[in-house]
């Protein structure tokens, strides 16, 4: 048996999938390139795949990842192509090794985010950004199961900053050359977890900014954080052994 | 004219609503195509949620003939839930297809697929988004033409004011016609408008145009006669019928979505049509006679169709597909085929006496071994003969004991209440039935903890069958019975807590039953549901029964008809029916001879193993039974792969 570890991405359109429809593309994938997959024993057998976290639906990713195990030795240059020629476009590859042991979950504790504010300004995203990281603690109201909870989003934000030039946000429509604000925030894996929407919501409780369309976040990087605040690359283990 | 894609406008909306995935597109094996470079253009619509309307194969089978053709385009478009029509409306945002984004009204056609009549509603909240006119004769070269089809388009009358045209039978070869007359007709420069090219559809004699005839009525309500009402426009409409089923083998990619659906597996018609002769079932009635894909077409469907989807269970669909000449060779060779790869096979609906242990262990063989499901449809004999559903208590018991002594643990039984001259006691044979299940199970498991669930679905009487004629039970004595059934299953702890029980009211059976056999009337009750907010009908969390009573009161008293005219009042021999004048080849004279068969707890049997009946279908409408056994074989036998049923010789040598 052999276990690989793959970082894939989520972007343009594909980010309205969900975890589960991510789960389902992937594996219909693997059988569609001719992977030979393990599957789980018993009544009820399953690909050996295993998720480690997951954007949320609405959120692009440039860096999930996910382990697979197959039954015969492969090569990863060329399951990496394979399965990146089964998988819808949006759904990409980037980057594939061999594991050697260890814990891929536990090297990942944050991940780095990239916010698009189409339509604000990115001075007036700015001043929210520092009123929000000069503040102890920002609560905001998280929509449950069971009702409304409150949550600090303060503690899990190591770090925010707005992107010195406004650019293009990416719309499909070209036409819409509006301002548009980048937040990029480095945020804690905690639980229960703070999600992009959650910053969102703090910003607009600490200096009421409110983006006129829903905004585009897509997370950039997964991984440890290093004493400066920086993410290690969790697939960086597999490579150097 | 180039067409603009909605999805900027559509996207930002995404974000505010319950699973957007459902709307961007991008399936697997979908195509877009250049706008500018095709000559006709389909947006094809299943009326109701994404989630339901995708895996639809007569949606995925058309859209895949249409995209082959060099210069026609055809995009998919399905019924948007509320949260989203209520944006779209504050947005002005259109109907739009999934693949292209596109809005509805750009296209040439608009071809609607009618399994059931609960999606008439969702047609309309379609049209209206898309700006198009509800009413057919509102409407003009600026607007798709509305074609409908499927099951439901066997008795489009209730629908007669919104659907340009309706097609009869097997859509493969009829949509490739309706296209060329289409492109030719816009070549010259669309001479004659409208009516010219609707005209030129009706000559065909396959195309039913109800704009182009009249329905008189007689004082009492009933129908007097169905006219055509201009010249070149033929009397009656035939229904098509694809012969050659392995010169058709589509979907041969099928779409596989991002978001779930309602069926997650690829699915293989391994037959059309079926004779068995179940009285209720519209379906075996307009469909015939049967026509079997040959044992090596499926093989290679299947193939093909794994590798282009990756799915991970292959449906082997028909209506009855334990009947096939060929299936213990087709399942046993496909088991072997894909030994080691976790591939199932299904057959999802199969006849307790077509069914044997082998076929079983075959199925389960590379996947999950789910529960077995039959339909005996009625709990006693008597109720059986009526029906015309001969299969035996001794037979399901034989069936199951040897299904529990090979580990199965569940058995699930599909049931209709409220069939004609049903009395109570018919209804609580099921409870026995059931229980005998358990016993047997218990006996032949050496365990207590067997399962039996008992399904049952309220009938309703559809246009072409025998039980055309038939008055439709009352909701409440269908509700009734349904409620001693559930003492007389709980009567007994010991055996009743193995027992579930699976049923609706028979109120939706009901308002089901007046869309069926309706007439042209009907369009107004559709239309003042719908406009008082009636949506996705088919939903019981959407359906609303007082809705459809009050408006069908409001609609009908002043013609004279009301709600129970048209569904439990009993139709006479010689009544002119809504859907006369549209030929589904079943002979009118033997259909009312079975309804007396029926009468009479007469059974009929199958015209595969017995000689012709004369329902009339065949001398009709030109065609015979084409059945096998081929005796040929399924190749390769050799198991394909380790891990997946595709072999990719650059993973693995």
């Amino acid at each position: 048996m052999q276990k690989l570890r793959l970082r894939y991405t989520k972007r343009g359109r594909l980010r309205f999938t969900s975890h589960r429809d991510i789960a389902r593309t992937f594996e219909r994938a693997l059988r569609r390139a001719g992977v030979p997959m393990a599957y789980s024993q018993g009544f009820s057998p399953h690909p050996k795949v295993s998720w480690v976290g997951a954007a949320p639906t609405g959120v692009a990713s440039e860096a999930e990842y996910v382990e697979v195990s197959v039954v015969e030795q492969v090569d990863p240059v060329a399951l990496r192509a394979a399965l990146d020629e089964a998988l819808p476009p949006g759904i990409d590859v980037v980057d594939i090794v061999q594991a050697r042991g260890g814990n891929l979950t536990e090297r990942i504790d944050a991940s780095e985010w990239r916010i698009e504010l189409d339509g604000v300004e990115p001075d007036e995203l700015a001043k929210a950004v520092s009123v929000f990281l000069a503040a102890e603690s920002v609560e905001v109201e998280r929509l449950t199961k069971n009702g409304t909870k409150m949550l600090d989003v303060r503690p899990a934000v190591v770090s925010a900053l707005v992107e010195p030039r406004s650019s293009d946000a990416g719309h499909d429509d070209t036409a819409l050359s509006r301002p548009c604000g980048i937040l990029m925030t480095v945020v804690r894996q905690v639980t229960p977890t703070v999600r992009p929407d959650d910053v969102l919501n703090a910003l607009r409780v600490v200096a009421d900014l409110v983006p006129p369309v829903p905004a585009r976040a897509t997370r950039m990087a997964q991984g440890r954080l290093d004493g400066e605040g920086r993410l290690v690359d969790p697939l960086q283990q597999d490579r150097e052994s | 004219m180039s067409v603009e894609s909605v999805f900027p406008r559509l996207e930002p909306l995404l974000p505010r609503i319950s699973k957007p995935v459902q709307y961007v597109g991008g399936e697997l094996n979908a195509t877009v195509k250049d706008w500018d470079e095709a000559s006709v253009r389909w947006a094809l619509m299943y009326p109701d949620a994404y989630e339901v309307g995708l895996p639809n194969q007569g949606v995925m089978i058309l859209y895949e003939i249409l995209n082959e053709l060099p210069d026609v385009l055809a995009e998919r478009t399905y019924a948007v839930w509320p949260d989203l029509e209520a944006l779209m409306r504050e947005h002005d945002v259109p109907q739009f297809t999934v693949d292209g984004h596109r809005p509805l009204k750009a296209f040439d056609l608009m071809g609607i697929s009618f399994a059931t009549e609960l999606g008439y509603t969702n047609m309309l909240t379609a049209l209206d988004l898309a700006g198009i006119p509800l009413h057919a004769a509102d409407r003009t070269e600026a607007d798709p033409i509305v074609v409908a089809g499927g099951h439901a388009a066997f008795n489009p009358e209730p629908i007669a004011d919104f659907v340009d045209a309706a097609v009869l039978g097997d859509g493969e070869e009829a949509v490739l016609e309706i296209t060329e007359i289409v492109k030719n007709w816009k070549a010259e420069g669309s001479p004659g408008g409208r009516d010219e090219v609707l005209t030129r559809l009706a000559e065909t004699g396959g195309v039913y145009i109800p704009r182009f005839y009249d329905v008189e009525y007689l004082p009492d309500g009933r129908i007097q006669r169905v006219v055509p009402n201009r010249d070149r426009v033929p009397y009656r409409v035939f229904k098509r019928t694809t012969m050659d089923l392995d010169a058709w083998p589509y979907p041969k990619q099928p779409l596989v979505p991002l978001a779930e659906s309602v069926h997650e597996r690829m699915s293989v018609e391994i037959f059309r049509g079926c004779t068995r002769g179940c009285r209720f079932c519209q379906a075996g009635m307009i469909t015939r006679p049967v026509r079997e894909r040959s044992i090596e077409g499926i093989g290679a469907m299947v193939q093909k169709g794994l590798e282009a989807t990756g799915f991970e269970e292959v449906g082997l669909l028909s209506l009855s597909s334990a009947d096939h000449s060929e299936i213990a060779e087709i399942t046993k060779g496909l088991a072997d085929r894909y030994e080691g790869t976790n591939t199932g096979l299904s057959l999802p609906s199969t006849r307790v006496d077509a069914f044997n242990i082998d076929l079983a262990n075959e199925l389960s063989r590379n996947g999950r071994r789910s529960g077995l499901t039959f339909a005996p449809e009625g709990g006693s004999e008597r109720m059986r003969r009526v029906i015309n559903k001969m299969v035996s208590e001794e037979d399901l018991i034989r069936t199951v004991s040897a299904a529990f002594s090979n580990g199965w643990r569940q058995v699930k039984l599909y049931f209709m209440c409220g069939l004609p001259t049903e009395e109570d006691e018919d209804v609580l044979q099921i409870a026995e039935m059931a229980k005998n299940v358990i016993r047997a199970g218990r006996q032949a498991s050496g365990r207590n903890d067997v399962r039996c669930t008992i399904s049952i679905g309220g009938f309703v009487p559809k246009p072409h069958t025998p039980f055309q004629w038939a008055p439709q039970c009352d909701p409440d004595v269908v509700d009734d019975r349904l409620r001693k059934l559930r003492e007389a299953v709980n009567s007994d702890r010991s055996l009743g807590r193995n027992i579930g029980m699976r049923y609706h009211d028979g109120k939706p059976s009901l308002i089901e039953g007046l869309l069926s056999r309706g007439d042209r009337r009907i369009g107004k009750v559709i239309e003042a549901v719908w406009r008082d907010g009636g949506r996705f009908d088919g939903w019981s969390e959407h359906f609303s029964y007082d809705r459809w009573t009050t408006m069908a009161a409001r609609e009908l008293e002043p013609l004279g008809v009301d709600l129970a005219w048209y569904t439990t009042r009993e139709r006479e021999e010689l009544e002119v029916l809504p859907w006369d004048h549209l030929d589904s080849g079943l002979d009118k004279e033997w259909l009312w001879a079975d309804w007396q068969d029926a009468l009479d707890e007469r059974e009929q049997d199958d015209c595969r193993w017995t000689p012709c009946f004369d329902c009339g279908v065949c001398p009709a409408m030109g065609t015979d039974i084409e059945v096998g056994p081929t005796g040929r074989k399924l190749l390769p036998i050799s198991p394909v792969g380790v891990g997946s049923p595709v072999k990719n010789p650059t993973l693995t040598p």
